[in-house]
């Protein structure tokens, strides 16, 4: 075994090689999920240590990113509890349906907190009287703005996830995938509430909340690196107001260091209106602008 | 026939990186590390098959794979809109217009970041998306064929975004923000179909450490489904990274 035998013929078919290796999590996810879970026992020492490194140079920002995550959970599934106690969903189907979701909810926060603590960090925690939970909705709250908020809450987690998959590329325990999978299933919920009430399943400009800060962008308050919530405490990364998150009617898609982004509306041979081509995609939200007092951080009790 | 410019296009841009990822990614992956350290491998000899399509490795791959759902899912909806079934609500074409809509979007913005100057052709002249398969004159059929591919894109894309490298980012950006809408497709067509299924245990997990997941599926799963739809082209996966 020569290692850097290995790294020059890994320069020649890949001119960028030397660039990954200064970034570990970059390096290790180039060299795939495989060769990190199952061959780790049969790789000769050295590279098993540099594997090792990147584990440990992943994992702190692996669980800051799962604590925020959690902390989602725990208000969508504290909402969900709210909503089922509050006695105003009609039976049969619309039932069925919040149980199913709010089933869910508490399934990712139980994966998310023991994943948490296997990772060896105090996970988030929530009750219905303690920690982090949901605001009780003003007395006298109808069905239809319990369902509003459940629209703004599982579109809300939909960006919120994609804001930081990007954090997770080539963390431990495939939780990169984890992710993408509960983020999925988010959107899922999102299109089921949004048909129940009588919206079209995806963001799009005829939305009665199109309106909602959970669709724009920006923050209300400057937010500080770090959170402290339901016993824990974990770094987000600060708001970047040079580089804005997209607003859901964004149209410019696909930008790449080969070409500039392309108008989904007008420039793809067939054009399509700027609504259709807005909706087609869900944007991303920054951490500091989910947290936001003018969206999720404002529904925590 | 035989002219592919769809393969030789890829297959000279991607050879060297081909090489790097069947080493890295192979199912032997760190043994074969191990080798590729001791001696220089050369690339195997393409098999030629005038009706078999075969996906380039790395992050390429994953976009033509990504490209071959759109361009599925494009074909069936463009069809339903264009001849709906008769007992399709008013309602119901207005999705299925939405959805169109959607696929052909994502088809074009996916081509464009494959080929953002548009010199390549992609496929062969006389490859078309064959929905034979389906019935699509009755609504039940329509939207069994769209819960099928719904459920199969959205159960594809959690597995192909970790596989992007790092110097593709922009490029799993984007097919992140297709994956959730995907999946509102998928969600909005069950529910049409079988109202209340918008997210059934068959399609997230209901029990056990992994309940609350998306059941995902690997490229080979995929592409094995949607085999009819490409006949009597054959697209071939076994380039792209090995997902776990």
């Amino acid at each position: 075994m020569n290692f850097f035998q290995l790294i020059d013929q890994l320069a020649e078919v890949d001119p960028d090689v030397l660039d990954r290796f200064d970034s570990r999590r970059a390096v290790f996810n180039s060299l795939g999920t495989l060769a990190r879970r199952s061959a780790l026992a049969a790789t000769p020492l050295f590279m098993g240590a540099l594997f090792q490194k990147a584990y440990a140079g992943t994992a702190s920002v692996s669980t800051d990113v799962l604590n925020y995550a959690l902390t989602l959970e725990l208000l969508e599934a504290d909402f969900y509890r709210q909503f089922i106690a509050s006695t105003l969903i009609p039976g049969g189907a619309p039932a069925a349906a919040i149980a199913k979701i709010k089933q869910h909810e508490d399934a990712h926060v139980t994966l998310l907190t023991s994943t948490i603590r296997t990772l060896g960090v105090t996970p988030v925690a929530g009750t219905s009287t303690t920690g982090v939970r949901f605001k009780a909705l003003p007395a006298g709250a109808t069905y239809a703005n319990y369902l509003a908020v459940a629209q703004v809450l599982e579109d809300t987690g939909v960006r919120a996830y994609k804001g930081r998959a990007a954090e997770l590329i080539g963390a431990p325990n495939d939780l990169l995938t984890i992710a993408l999978q509960i983020h999925s299933v988010e959107a899922r919920h999102a299109a089921q509430i949004r048909t129940m009430r009588g919206q079209l399943p995806w963001i799009n400009n005829n939305d009665d909340l199109k309106t909602d800060p959970a669709y724009l962008n920006g923050v209300r308050n400057a937010t500080g690196t770090s959170l402290t919530l339901g016993g824990a405490t974990f770094a987000i990364p600060a708001y970047d107001a040079t580089k804005p998150s997209p607003l859901e009617s964004n149209v410019l898609q696909g930008a790449t260091a080969a070409a500039a982004a392309v108008n989904t509306a007008t420039a793809l041979g067939t054009p399509y209106t700027a609504d259709d081509a807005a909706a087609a995609f869900d944007e991303y939200l920054q951490a500091a602008e989910v947290v936001d007092a003018s969206r999720a951080g404002g529904l925590l009790a | 026939m035989s002219d592919h410019s769809f393969l030789s296009a890829w297959r000279e841009q991607s050879l060297g990186r081909r090489l790097f990822l069947r080493v890295s990614a192979a199912s032997a992956a760190s043994v074969t590390l191990v080798a590729a350290g001791c001696s220089t491998s050369t690339p195997e000899p393409t098999a030629v098959d005038p009706y078999q399509l075969t996906l380039p490795a790395g992050d390429p791959g994953l976009l033509y794979y990504a490209y071959f759902l759109a361009l599925t899912q494009a074909a069936l909806y463009q069809k339903v809109t264009d001849t709906p079934p008769a007992d399709l609500t008013a309602a119901e074409r207005v999705i299925f217009a939405d959805l169109r809509d959607h696929e052909v979007i994502y088809r074009e913005t996916i081509k464009y970041v494959i080929d953002p100057t548009g010199a390549t052709v992609l496929l062969p002249t006389d490859f078309a998306i064959n929905l034979t398969s389906f019935t699509l004159t009755t609504r039940a059929g329509v939207l069994a064929a769209a819960q099928l591919l719904e459920d199969l894109t959205a159960a594809a894309y959690p597995t192909i975004l970790p596989l992007f490298t790092s110097a593709n980012i922009p490029q799993r950006t984007l097919l992140l923000k297709i994956s959730s809408v995907q999946a509102r497709h998928a969600a909005t067509v069950r529910d049409l179909l079988t109202p209340g299924s918008f997210a059934s245990s068959d399609v997230v997990e209901n029990t056990g450490a992994l309940a609350g997941q998306l059941r995902t599926k690997t490229p080979t799963e995929v592409m094995t489904a949607f085999a009819p739809y490409f006949a009597p082209y054959v697209i071939t996966v076994a380039n792209l990274a090995v997902p776990v």
